[in-house]
């Protein structure tokens, strides 16, 4: 694990209309698309002395498929002018179901992108209307069909639970739907309400709660069972996998730690103990660019105190769990004899478990994990 | 020696001490109005704050008066509650007379009476002043009416005033240089001077306060403390104004200050005499004692990085305070600490308060203990007021408990509630008194360490503040003590432990299980709070675990943010002690300690 490649993140800050629920930045001024791809392909320049080589690449957003081929296959040509990118790279497009006609998925297999990450969100149209998608459940599954006539034997679709009306009943109703696509990876985020966002001020005037913590446990346990059931692999909080080769690659670097280099608005990066993000506004990033400049709004200096404190929570997220014997070399720190007192109970109390040399969550334990993380 | 008037204040608590002494310094003029800061012999923030005087402290004020003279009024101050009665005595053998201050509105209470008593034992002239005479409520014929029938004074003595308006403020003035008698002594008699207050300057070391009653005393002399023998080379002496002034001696009749290079106060004793070494005086001043603190209690840091800073702390503050007590103590729950002893449980707070406030420290203390004494079986005699330092059960032969015989006033609608409250707390022959129409004083014998408990805010709650309360601590008896411990999942929470009468263990171990259930946040797992006598688990309390917290939420490369967010719960969780394998936040153990009233 030592010696893991890069990653490389792009951001694709447009949408046609704003989610809800989302508070990832993107504007809907589509117009100004040709211009940021030029500024993009300077930004990838920008890094060729820092990064050299990458074996994963992922187009998020925003709605990266609102980019037409030619434009993602220029940006793509730019990374492989600059870089070396690892023969047997994963290449991640985020797509919106009602983007995708089966010619551009054929076009987007035609440039390199073997992996595709569908926003579904829900198979039921209430609940997309009521988020705020602009697409149906019908265009939901066209997508998802359209993608495997592509050719896509890699594919993810997102869904998202705790939303308001929407009973665990029903929840169950779009977890099989799923399933019955046999989708490579599934991520399941609950929805929480970012004070930004349209939706929580519809929530807050509506005088609507997120689901009480009993409700959100047993959604949170009903969908890892009912999917590790039919064989995925719960390895993250929010992510399952059919096979372990169709765990995110991408986004396993950053759950540990390995550098990646975040192009495009808003986008962070990690390079050894340095992460850096770009500043957010469009006009701004293509401005800097132009002139010269990175658009970086801001950089910390991971201390040693904050990197143990993201290994923590973000290992006791991942069914894989902490590696005790990498931890305490990296950080000298043996945490099995430092917190012994606490793990005991923890493993009596059938939060985690040990084995191998790891310490990793239990299913009950994966739901408190942010509290596993402070112990 | 003939202009010289030594008085002080006595009042009950918010009678308006502060402000009325704030009057006499504005009127004599020794401050401007510019500088003038009001209640300024509260000199600490605390005190102005709770609007209690902890510390004594003194004034000379310059004044001339009708008949043409000028005369200088040292105004000597008190401290204000019980837990200070000893420094108040000293303070009142420094004076020939005191103005008696009652509230118009209040009337006489517990301390009003206790403070009389006080100044009658010292033989001093009684000036009794009405103050708040402003208030709409003021009833200046029936506080007349009480000063004669309950302080047993010529009520046609008395001054009326408004502190808070300055009116009346002449004729205080004039009675103090009519009526209080001037100082006797002899400068050229060997030198008795008596010690009423020190406090500690960073740059002079102790500043005595004193009262020279015979003999004479300047810079160069070698002083002796009387109580140990100890000397000293005097470096400065002079008056108190607004600040320190340096006088060429202090002479018999004089009040003033002495410096001598004494490292800390805990070398000086209140109600000591200095004498000089080489002409000294044949007795020490009468009433002398060395004060004893009846409350103990372990204080400990949160963060045991914190523990070298507590102990610098509490030697900065021993510096000021020569009644505080400390020593080194470890918990096995808590770690190191120290065992500190204190007057009462109003002491108790202020040093508390003040770690906190002046020294930033996040602390946690011990259930407050008195000092029990047990008989072994062997015939030996131990005091032990650490409930850490319980003898071993079966060795205890006796076991006694120290007991205060305590003087209550309050309005007669209350006597039945306090009546009960007294029952509860174990209180004992009852004497009780119809001091006027509808005012009774009434006194119980009862053990300290129900006073200490919360018998003081529950007092407070059920006369609703209309009732006042003061007591002395008169002997040992016996009793049926038993050590109470608290567990949190099985682990011995060591300063939660307190020793109790045994028909009080099952209640209090049920109220401080149901404290800590409040107050421990939830955990991952099942926390179990029990109370135990030896293996005897007698009460017990749960609380649930949560199931779920984390955000299943993406979040991309940001994950600054979300540690962000973490790091804020850590910080808060450092604030926190963990016993065994639960965190336990410092408002438990407060909580543990409080009353239920609140």
């Amino acid at each position: 694990m030592k010696n893991e490649q890069a990653g490389l993140y792009i951001h694709i800050p447009f949408c046609l209309s704003k989610c809800g629920y989302c508070s990832f930045y993107s504007i809907e001024s589509v117009n100004l698309i040709p211009e940021f791809v030029s500024a993009l392909k300077e930004e990838i320049k920008n890094y060729s002395n820092i990064f050299s080589l990458f074996d994963t690449i992922y187009f998020g957003g925003g709605t990266p498929s609102l980019l037409t081929p030619r434009q993602l296959a220029e940006i793509l040509e730019a990374v492989n002018k600059y870089y070396k990118i690892d023969k047997n790279s994963e290449i991640t497009l985020e797509a919106n179901p009602g983007d995708i006609s089966l010619q551009y998925l054929k076009e987007l297999r035609g440039i390199g992108i073997n992996r595709l990450n569908i926003g579904i969100q829900s198979f039921d149209d209430k609940i997309l209307r009521f988020l705020g998608r602009r697409h149906s459940v019908k265009e939901a599954v066209a997508a998802i069909e359209a993608a495997r006539q592509a050719g896509f034997n890699n594919m993810g679709i997102d869904l998202i639970y705790g939303v308001h009306g929407l009973g665990i009943k029903s929840w169950e109703n779009t977890l099989q739907k799923a399933v019955s696509f046999a989708p490579e990876h599934i991520s399941s985020y609950q929805l929480s309400l970012d004070i930004k966002t349209p939706l929580y001020k519809k929530y807050s005037s509506a005088n609507w709660h997120l689901p009480d913590e009993k409700t959100e446990l047993k959604l949170f346990l009903t969908t890892s069972e009912e999917l590790e059931s039919t064989g995925y692999i719960h390895y993250e909080v929010s992510n399952f996998a059919r096979l372990d080769k169709f765990k995110s690659r991408h986004n396993q670097k950053y759950w540990r730690h390995v550098p990646y280099l975040g192009l495009g608005p808003a986008a962070h990066s990690l390079l050894n103990n340095k992460r850096w993000r770009n500043k957010a506004l469009v006009k701004t990033y293509i401005k800097e660019i132009a002139s010269g400049k990175m658009p970086v709004e801001g950089s910390e200096i991971l201390s040693n105190e904050q990197l143990q404190l993201e290994a923590m929570f973000l290992g006791l997220r991942t069914k894989t769990g902490i590696d005790l014997k990498r931890y305490k070399t990296k950080y000298n720190i043996d945490l099995f004899a430092e917190k012994k007192t606490i793990i005991d109970a923890l493993i009596k109390n059938k939060l985690v478990e040990l084995k191998n040399g790891f310490l990793r969550p239990t299913r009950a334990g994966m739901a408190v994990a942010d509290s596993l993380a402070l112990i | 020696m003939e202009n010289i008037r030594n008085f002080s204040i006595i009042a009950h608590i918010d009678h308006g001490k502060s402000t009325l002494a704030d009057r006499l310094i504005q009127f004599t003029g020794v401050c401007n109005e510019r500088n003038f800061q009001d209640q300024i012999l509260d000199n600490m923030d605390i005190e102005r704050e709770r609007g209690i005087t902890i510390k004594s402290n003194a004034i000379s004020l310059p004044y001339r008066a009708k008949d043409g003279k000028d005369y200088i009024l040292n105004l000597i101050d008190t401290p204000g509650h019980v837990d200070f009665s000893y420094e108040v005595s000293r303070s009142l053998a420094s004076c020939e007379g005191v103005l008696l201050l009652i509230d118009a509105a209040q009337g006489v209470q517990a301390q009003t009476l206790a403070n009389l008593y006080l100044a009658l034992e010292h033989d001093l002239e009684i000036i009794p002043v009405i103050n708040k005479i402003d208030l709409p409520s003021a009833d200046v014929d029936r506080v007349l009416e009480e000063i004669d029938s309950e302080l047993g004074l010529d009520p046609f003595t008395h001054i009326k005033c408004s502190a808070k308006e300055g009116t009346g403020i002449e004729e205080v003035l004039e009675a103090i240089v009519q009526r209080i008698p001037p100082p006797k002594g002899n400068p050229e008699n060997p030198l008795a001077a008596l010690i009423f207050d020190a406090k500690y300057d960073s740059f002079r070391g102790t500043i005595i306060h004193c009262r020279v009653f015979e003999g004479t005393v300047k810079s160069g002399d070698i002083i002796k403390f009387m109580y140990n023998g100890t000397t000293y080379k005097v470096e400065e002496v002079g008056h108190f104004l607004l600040t320190r002034a340096k006088r060429e001696k202090l002479s018999a009749g004089e009040v003033g200050y002495i410096i001598a290079g004494v490292k800390t106060v805990s070398d000086v004793r209140t109600g000591d005499t200095i004498t000089l070494q080489d002409k000294p005086c044949t007795h020490p001043l009468p009433g002398f004692k060395e004060v004893k603190p009846v409350v103990f209690a372990s204080i400990y840091p949160i963060a045991s990085d914190d523990y070298q800073d507590l102990s610098d702390s509490l030697e900065k503050y021993k510096l000021n305070d020569a009644s505080f007590i400390y020593e080194k103590d470890s918990s096995a729950a808590l770690g190191q600490g120290f065992r500190c002893g204190f007057l009462g449980l109003l002491h108790l707070d202020i040093v508390q308060e003040r770690l906190e406030r002046e020294f930033d420290l996040s602390i946690i203390l011990s259930v407050p203990s008195v000092r029990y004494r047990f008989t072994l079986k062997d015939k030996s005699v131990i005091y032990v007021d650490n409930p850490s330092h319980y003898p071993d059960p079966v060795e205890i032969d006796k076991g006694e408990e120290p007991y205060i015989r305590s003087s209550m006033m309050l309005p007669e609608r209350y006597l039945g509630a306090v009546m009960k409250l007294c029952m509860e707390k174990r209180g004992v022959n009852s004497v009780m008194n119809y001091t006027g129409p509808g005012r009774v004083e009434l006194s119980y014998e009862m053990p300290l360490s129900e006073v200490i408990y919360d018998f003081y805010d529950r007092f407070k709650s059920v006369t609703q503040g209309y009732g006042s309360f003061d007591y002395d601590v008169t002997d040992y008896r016996e009793s049926n003590l038993v050590l109470m411990d608290i567990l949190v999942n099985s682990e011995k929470v060591d300063a939660l432990s307190q020793i109790v009468h045994r028909e009080r263990a099952r209640a209090r171990a049920l109220l401080a299980c149901e404290r800590l259930k409040e107050e421990i946040p939830r955990q991952m797992f099942k926390i179990a709070i029990q109370g135990a006598i030896g293996g005897e688990i007698i009460a017990r309390t749960t609380i649930t675990p949560f199931r779920k917290d984390v955000i299943a939420k993406c979040y991309g490369g940001d994950i600054s943010r979300k540690r962000k967010l973490l790091e804020k719960q850590k910080a808060g969780k450092k604030r926190m002690k963990m016993i065994g394998n639960v965190s336990i936040p410092q408002s438990a153990f407060l909580a543990v300690l409080k009353s239920d009233t609140d």
